[in-house]
């Protein structure tokens, strides 16, 4: 039986502590009032300036308003061409501006004021545009994002094609309007670093656990070995869970506002808040739906698990009854866990852009935590081998553990591409919107992630070698780990705390607790149980797993031929 | 010059085989080659053959793709005729590398494989209309040949290779 070690222990405690502390501090550093809020735009517009005259092209119409406001948006008809940023043409338009095509520059195009600030803030900046006339067909403007990839994103990022209604007659509310949006987005700061932190360890957690499943559905020989390190990785779920509940409990009573759509009036014809888009989905996107869904994910997740891991134990008697049982169970499970899985990325995380919507969404979702499952299964797999605990895993489980974690690398990269290039290419604005954001703001994340989830780990374990020597494998995990940890932070932030987002306090406390919760809860469950699986029938295929092309180091190659 | 000389050892079991190399190998006896109707694993490794470099050369054409198409669509797309088609960006290769990925990734994929191939028929010596090196039909079928060079040491190795498990032994003279 292995010893849960006090050293391991007082770590996990100690992450737990000082993440729990940053994330109070973080949460009592958000300004509490607009005012505050509006000095700390001032300090950032002091000192971000001339950053932003620069991205949008040296504008002369941006040199007095320093910051993006909704009023500049409304006001300004700006367009950019290619890379000179010449003449922009202001004029005021009214509502039948989309009779207004392009201009006889094939480089100027003349936007109407359709453009709205980001994505889908309900916090009331969307007054103004809400009444009337959503079914204009704003497609006409301009929609091509070619200074995107330039890193030059144009005032597209901000066009909001739902709103095609030019209302912001009224500018001297925008500054108002604009501080009060950004300081809505302060304040979702701290949960939103919460919540990514909750749903990377909760998303692995689950994934580990549908991996550990699927293993058991194909009735795979190599893995026996490693089937009480994933149940044992599993036992977060409920912990992770438990936090999740009370996520969602604080969210429907409004303590955050991470849902745009879960706003006060969003529903109500006629409100301020109106929106009528997200209303059409009002059978989908709802609160009380949204809770019970999101209750019913998580009681079947902890509850296969809760039975698996008992039925699996029990099978250490080596119970052929219980094996198929298990069989079952499992193929039970990963049905429901594709459906769940799914499900829940539509709610948990889609639903922050309620405007937006994808069809693959819920596949790249699984691919980002599946790639990150495995590779949490193999480091902590290393770290039990390294400390002698699991004597039948050898070099052949390691690189298999490494050939998962290359492919399905690849396969997250095939995924966020083919989402990528079918909005970049077809470039419909409302989906556009998206990716536009993500390129103004985020882009140094958003690329970045690239490079760590998919150049590092291809150049580093396509070498067959490489894939068994401890050392190689870590680096090469921890660039997945922190490459898919950025990738939900760009899938959540944009949505909630937009231009006001960074990597402070919040979001490295919160991180830390959920990884001093993870030590805990993952070690405190492998001290409970045999470390070895001793009933499995296969018990023996996994023992003598042998890939002999590999070089094995440092292990007895004598098991077989 | 008795050089020429080889002996047969045929076997009918992949296990007995590996055994009988090993103990060959173990004896300091060279073996020339191994004839066997389907792979017996770890066999390589018995006969301390060094491992293949092919993958290398795979990834390196596979570099040698990409490259390609990136010039291809570089030079074509961008440098001698950018047209605007249907709006994309042709103004700098990057910008409308989006639409490029599937062609960089297809030719990777096609010079990675193909010239793989081309290299392994070249380094294994196989065309069409070449000549079967077939000591004996039966090794294509269920039984495994072991050669080894006769070195004035006949009836030695042939005592030797008794002990093995062989099902027939045999000198021959090779031309």
């Amino acid at each position: 039986m292995y010893q849960f070690s006090g050293k391991l222990k007082m770590l996990a405690i100690i992450l737990m502590a000082v993440g729990l502390l940053g994330t109070v501090i973080s949460f009592m550093n958000t300004p509490g009032s607009l005012e505050e809020a509006k000095e700390i735009l001032a300090a950032q517009e002091a000192s971000h300036h001339g950053g932003h005259g620069a991205s949008h092209g040296g504008d002369t119409h941006h040199a007095d308003a320093g910051h993006k406001t909704e009023e500049e948006h409304s006001t300004e008809h700006k367009e950019e061409s290619k890379d000179t940023h010449t003449a922009t043409e202001h004029k005021e338009e009214t509502h039948s501006t989309e009779t207004v095509k392009d201009s006889v520059h094939h480089e100027t195009e003349v936007k109407k004021d359709s453009i709205v600030d980001t994505v889908n803030h309900s916090d009331s900046t969307h007054v103004a545009h809400a009444e009337g006339t959503h079914e204009t067909p704003d497609h006409t403007e301009d929609t091509r994002l070619t200074d995107s990839l330039n890193g030059h994103v144009t005032e597209k990022a901000h066009a909001n094609p739902t709103h095609g209604e030019g209302a912001h007659t009224d500018a001297g509310h925008h500054g108002d309007h604009h501080a009060e949006h950004a300081f809505h987005q302060m304040q979702n700061r701290p949960w939103s670093a919460v919540y990514v932190s909750l749903l990377f360890f909760l998303g692995i957690t689950l994934l580990v656990f549908a991996f550990y499943a699927a293993q058991r559905v194909a009735q795979a020989g190599w893995s026996v070995a490693l089937f009480r390190v994933m149940e044992a990785i599993t036992a977060n779920i409920h912990y992770v869970s438990v936090a999740m509940l009370l996520f969602i409990i604080l969210t429907v009573m409004h303590y955050n506002h991470l849902f745009p759509w879960m706003a006060e009036g969003t529903f109500e014809l006629g409100h301020e808040n109106y929106d009528p888009i997200v209303d059409g989905k009002k059978w989908f996107m709802n609160v009380p739906g949204w809770v019970m869904r999101s209750i019913f994910y998580l009681l079947v997740w902890n509850g296969f698990r809760f039975i698996i891991r008992k039925k699996s134990i029990e099978q250490d008697n080596g119970d052929l009854k219980l094996h198929k049982n298990l069989y079952n169970l499992s193929v039970g499970f990963v049905v429901l866990f594709m459906i769940t899985e799914s499900m829940m990325s539509w709610d948990w995380i889609m639903g922050i852009d309620p405007h937006w919507f994808s069809t693959l969404f819920g596949w790249y979702v699984l691919a980002t935590f599946l790639v990150s499952a495995l590779t949490v299964i193999c480091l902590v797999t290393l770290y039990l081998r390294a400390k002698g605990h699991l004597p039948m895993v050898n070099d052949s489980h390691i690189h298999d553990l490494a050939k998962f974690m290359f492919g399905f690398s690849v396969f997250w990269t095939y995924l966020w591409f083919a989402q990528f290039m079918l909005i970049w290419y077809a470039d419909m604005p409302e989906e556009t919107v998206y990716y536009a954001l993500r390129f103004k703001e985020y882009i140094v994340p958003f690329i970045g992630m690239l490079a760590l989830n998919f150049i590092f780990p291809i150049l580093l374990l396509i070498n067959s070698d490489f894939k068994t020597v401890p050392w190689i494998l870590v680096i090469g995990g921890l660039f997945i780990l922190v490459g898919h940890y950025v990738d939900l932070f760009v899938m959540i932030m944009p949505g909630t705390v937009g231009g006001q987002w960074g990597f402070g306090i919040g979001e490295i406390s919160a991180f830390l607790f959920f990884l001093g919760l993870f030590i805990f809860a993952t070690f405190t469950a492998f001290s409970k149980a045999n470390p070895v699986a001793k009933g499995n029938p296969f018990l023996h295929e996994s023992e003598t797993h042998h890939y002999y092309i590999i070089e094995h180091r440092g292990e007895d190659n004598n098991a077989h031929h | 010059m008795s050089t020429n000389k080889v002996i047969h050892a045929l076997y009918n079991d992949d296990d007995i085989l590996m055994d009988a190399v090993k103990k060959v190998k173990g004896e300091h006896h060279h073996i020339e080659e191994v004839y066997t109707p389907f792979p017996v694993h770890g066999l390589d490794k018995a006969l301390g053959l060094a491992p293949t470099r092919l993958a290398i050369t795979a990834f390196l054409y596979g570099i040698t793709g990409t490259s390609i198409a990136i010039w291809l669509t570089w030079y074509t797309m961008i440098a001698d005729w950018p047209q605007d088609i249907g709006g994309k960006p042709s103004f700098t290769w990057y910008e409308n590398m989006p639409a490029f990925v599937p062609i960089l990734f297809e030719l990777t994929v096609f010079f990675a494989a193909h010239l793989m191939v081309i290299t392994f028929y070249m380094r294994s010596r196989i065309w069409p209309f070449k000549e079967a090196e077939n000591p004996d039909p039966r090794t294509t079928d269920d039984h495994f040949l072991m050669e080894i060079p006769v070195h004035d040491n006949e009836e030695d190795l042939k005592a030797l290779l008794e002990t093995t498990g062989a099902v027939e032994i045999k000198v021959v003279d090779k031309h």
